[in-house]
């Protein structure tokens, strides 16, 4: 992995030099007392399979500049993704002219003003320059995995590089640029599926081979499933479906706009242990594990946030505007535009235990590969609803018995992270977040579905 | 802009393209957003480009860019074609294939009264604030919004079987919400629909007709009592649903699962498949004989109407269940030659920088005979639910659950008592057979939904429906642990 230096030679990013000078142009141009930008782009190819072929294969190239012009108290934010001067001095014009319009909005509290920020090493050169016959080979890797089982194979292979240049009237200058690669895959029998994913900034630190077995194997365990009745259970969560849960924990509860709004669970909480001692998670834009990010869209240095620790609520996460509300400072979790705070580098603490401990220890369970199409039923409740899918599991006294049909659950993620009693020890990529697999001794399952 | 198409359509075929087109597209939007008393937001975006999609050795092939240039079109092109082989090299046993249409050369627009982009941000900011502050009559309404946005898109499709079709579609959308909080329950109220309130192939006329001052109020004071109404019982029992929250079951329970791509198993990986597997075709009972549902592209201020989709195919009305038996599906040419059909014109792609794939256009449930009076004086006992809140279904479209706003017992042929965290869930095809009664003409209503996602790289397609409230019998709701 290379550093955040030496972009500006890559084709198709405009490299930190360039994003600035646009910056400085912009802001040099705009009439406002205060003046925001935001410009981000980059490549970005997707590779797509299914039933052991490819049928979308695409790239993109785009950048977009953001702008926010400010008179006292009025506001107007205008973008294009045209970055030739005139586009630059038409999109200045604009912000300004809805800016004039606009009446003084009470709640702006000003922008932030520049803090030095660590760079952190995101980018993968070998990653930007993938191509599609690499991921097309790749593809192959899986498909003959699932070939093999007589299988079908599908998923999504994505590799680009983004970069980001966040820039304000009060001297912020930041700039970032990162890859991503994402691989993932759904092998299929005519009774079963299995999933598996990996994500890296590195694409060679994903194995297309790996993912193709996991899946493949636990197709190959979910053939010709058996129903069992809706009703509360014993569950492992593995990871990816505990980070869906989690995600909606962080971002419901823990911005601190929506507890000043009163529309969080903690509300009148902080503070409080309201979680299992087990249970311990935090945001952190600079660990790597993650997909590190050294500042937000204000220009913000990102801070850690430790929002639970051993089940006490703890800290929430600020953008600039509701710190200075609450005579805080900014933690670096910002969006353009003053949308709200919002956790993005979620990471849950680990535990003592393998996926193999939690089996051992269920007398009657169900072991949950992912979730989907979960949905918030009620914010205040934590109460979430949402189908089980590829790998669905029946245990009985400490060993998986059978595969089973998906499932509905309908409950609160206050009730899974206030009652889990073990944890996996590894802590894997899932999402966008880092986290293990969990053991509760009570979910609540509502359906069932005919597959 | 011709000029370009060609270069991009010569250059296909020179490096071995058996097919390509090419979409320029430009859209324009404008938005206004109020909270608590203030504008949060005012802004307005241009985003311009265009995507290139071969044909080559069989496969497909993908490139876009936002610098609309003629070199930059000839190296977007190149990558295409080098894409399309790269995919050729793990491909199926046999070519795609395209169901054939007639090359056309056209333009198309879609109609409004009142430009949206003409009407002066302080008409839509008072209109937004006044609406905020009757919201906030009530002090236990925390958070008050309202919206109201407008986009222009224009859109050139050139192939090269001949045709080279120009399109410019205008869309308009708003509404208001009202949140109450005490400390430990939330409830919302929006109007006229949640999720942003609704939008149509419109001008400024559709914000007017929505009357927002009428109704802010009674939202405001819906969402405080609702904080303090009775829990919606589990029960099995006779539900009516609005004709809005009818919208999106018919969204996720038969627009979705008539994808033909999903069917193909296209988005197995993400989203999932679909229950409706061909040999249904024509013969499944998907719903009992009141359920009548189309997909018409036609309807003039459809959200999801178009005069060509973005393979150049006529919009189209089609019969999706007729008296309950499922008939056809939204399709591509792709995916229609599959069947030995012809393309039923559903291909959308969310702008220049995505592929276009299967979307649905307008899918609507035909009105019946019934008033809405009358469904509930002929109920016994049962529940009344209205507008969106929650919503979740199996990667078949099969167990779904849905959660509401609020809901209305019924009792001996009245509503009685206010119902909060009310929702129900079912299997597809059982609940649409449970239907024994839909709402007539002057009940049906034609709503605007702007955030459907599907695809990888994520897309969101601007679709409509239309639906009148309708009945159900024996439906389970108050599903999960509400203390």
């Amino acid at each position: 992995m290379n550093s955040t230096r030496g972009k500006d030679q890559q084709k198709h990013l405009l490299g930190k030099e360039r994003m600035l000078e646009i910056a400085d142009k912009v802001i040099k141009e705009s009439p406002g007392d205060l003046t925001e930008v935001l410009i981000t782009g980059g490549p970005s190819r997707l590779t797509r399979f299914t039933e052991n072929y490819i049928h979308q294969n695409v790239a993109e190239v785009n950048h977009s500049i953001s702008v926010r012009v400010i008179f006292d108290k009025k506001i107007g934010t205008a973008s294009t993704n045209s970055l030739d001067d005139d586009s630059l001095k038409e999109v200045v014009q604009a912000a300004a002219e809805i800016a004039r319009l606009q009446r003084p909005n009470e709640e702006f509290e000003g922008i932030p003003d520049p803090e030095p920020y660590k760079e952190v090493p995101a980018f993968s050169d070998r990653t930007y320059n993938f191509s599609a016959m690499e991921r097309a080979n790749a593809v192959k890797e899986i498909i003959e995995q699932a070939k093999e089982r007589g299988y079908k194979a599908a998923g999504a292979f994505s590799t680009g590089g983004r970069e980001l240049c966040v820039a304000n009237s009060r001297g912020v200058r930041a700039y970032h640029a990162s890859t991503s690669a994402s691989l993932s895959t759904v092998v299929s029998s005519d009774t079963s599926s299995g999933y598996a994913e990996s994500r890296a900034i590195d694409v060679d630190e994903i194995s297309a081979a790996d993912l193709g077995r996991t899946a493949a194997e636990k197709c190959a365990m979910g053939e010709n499933p058996g129903v069992i009745e809706p009703g509360e259970y014993e569950v492992i969560l593995e990871p990816l479906a505990v980070a869906d849960m989690l995600m909606y924990l962080a971002a419901m509860g823990f911005s601190a706009q929506a507890v000043r709004e009163g529309r969080s669970f903690l509300v009148g909480k902080l503070g409080q242990k309201i979680f299992s001692d087990l249970f311990t998670m935090w945001d952190d834009g600079l660990d790597e594990r993650g997909f590190p990010m050294p500042f937000d869209l204000e220009g913000v240095p990102k801070q850690k946030v430790v929002m639970v620790e051993r089940g006490v609520a703890k800290e929430l996460v600020y953008d600039f505007k509701n710190a200075r509300k609450e005579g805080r400072k900014s933690t670096g979790h910002g969006t353009f535009g003053g949308w709200g705070p919002m956790p993005s580098n979620v990471f849950m603490a680990g535990g003592e235990h393998s996926l193999e401990d939690m089996i051992k220890n269920t007398r009657r369970g169900i072991l949950v590969t992912r979730f989907h199409y979960t949905n918030l039923a009620h914010p205040m409740k934590m109460l979430i609803t949402g189908m089980t899918r590829d790998g669905t599991f029946l245990i009985e006294d400490g060993e998986i018995v059978k595969p089973i049909k998906n499932l509905r659950f309908t409950e609160s993620a206050l009730r899974v992270f206030g009652t889990m009693d073990m944890l996996s020890k590894d802590m894997v990529r899932a999402g966008r977040s880092v986290v293990p697999a969990i053991r509760v001794p009570a979910f609540a399952f509502t359906g069932v579905t005919e597959f | 802009m011709k000029e370009f198409t060609d270069i991009a359509l010569e250059k296909a075929r020179t490096l071995g393209a058996t097919y390509a087109d090419i979409r320029i597209v430009t859209r324009k939007q404008e938005s206004v957003r109020t909270k608590n008393g203030n504008v949060d937001s005012m802004g307005s975006s241009v985003s311009r480009g265009f995507g290139v999609r071969v044909l080559c050795d069989g496969a497909w092939g993908f490139a876009s860019s936002s610098l609309l240039e003629s070199g930059e079109i000839n190296s977007i092109t190149e990558e295409a074609v080098s894409i399309a082989k790269a995919s050729a090299s793990v491909k199926r046993d046999k070519d795609v294939q395209l169901a054939p249409v007639e090359p056309v050369v056209d333009k198309w627009e879609s109609q409004f009264r009142i430009d949206p982009f003409e009407v002066k941000a302080e008409d839509k900011i008072s209109l937004l604030l006044e609406a905020d502050s009757l919201m906030r009559k009530n002090q236990q309404v925390r958070i008050a919004s309202g919206n109201i946005w407008c986009m222009k898109e224009d859109k050139i499709f050139a192939s090269t079987e001949g045709s080279y079709i120009e399109q410019v579609k205008t869309e308009t959308g708003g509404g208001i919400e009202a949140t109450a909080t005490d400390g430990r329950e939330m409830q919302r109220r929006s109007y006229p629909n949640s999720a942003g309130g609704d939008c149509a192939s419109s001008g400024y006329e559709l914000i007017l007709g929505m009357n927002l001052l009428d109704h802010a109020e009674r939202i405001g004071s819906e969402a405080v009592e609702l904080l303090s109404a009775k829990q919606c019982p589990a029960m099995e029992t006779t539900l009516i649903l609005d004709s809005s929250q009818l919208t999106l079951q018919i969204h996720e329970s038969c627009g979705h699962p008539i994808e033909l791509d999903r069917v193909f198993g296209q988005e197995a990986s993400y989203a999932g498949t679909s229950f409706l597997t061909p040999e249904k075709q024509g013969t499944f009972r998907y719903g009992s004989e009141k359920v009548n549902i189309v997909a018409d592209a036609t309807i003039p201020g459809g959200l999801g109407s178009f005069g060509y989709d973005d393979e150049g195919v006529p919009g189209q009305r089609i019969n999706v269940v007729e008296e309950g038996i499922f008939k056809n599906y939204l399709s591509s040419r792709e995916t229609a030659f599959e069947l030995g059909q012809s393309s039923t014109g559903a291909m959308r792609a969310d702008g220049w920088n995505r592929i276009p794939i299967i979307r649905m256009t307008n899918i609507n449930l035909e009105p019946g005979d019934w008033t809405l009076d009358e469904m509930i004086e002929d109920t016994d006992e049962g529940i009344y639910m209205e507008t969106n809140k929650s919503w979740s279904i199996d990667d078949r479209r099969l167990n779904f659950q849905f959660g509401t706003e609020v809901a209305y017992e019924i009792k001996d042929g009245s509503l009685g008592a206010m119902l909060k965290n009310p929702n129900y869930t079912g299997i597809t095809y059982e609940f649409w057979g449970s239907c024994d009664a839909v709402g007539n003409e002057d009940e049906w209503r034609l709503w605007g939904l702007n955030n459907c996602g599907k695809g990888e790289p994520g897309q969101v397609a601007h679709v409509g429906h239309g639906a009148a409230p309708a009945r159900f019998r024996n439906v389970k709701v108050g599903v999960g642990e509400w203390k």
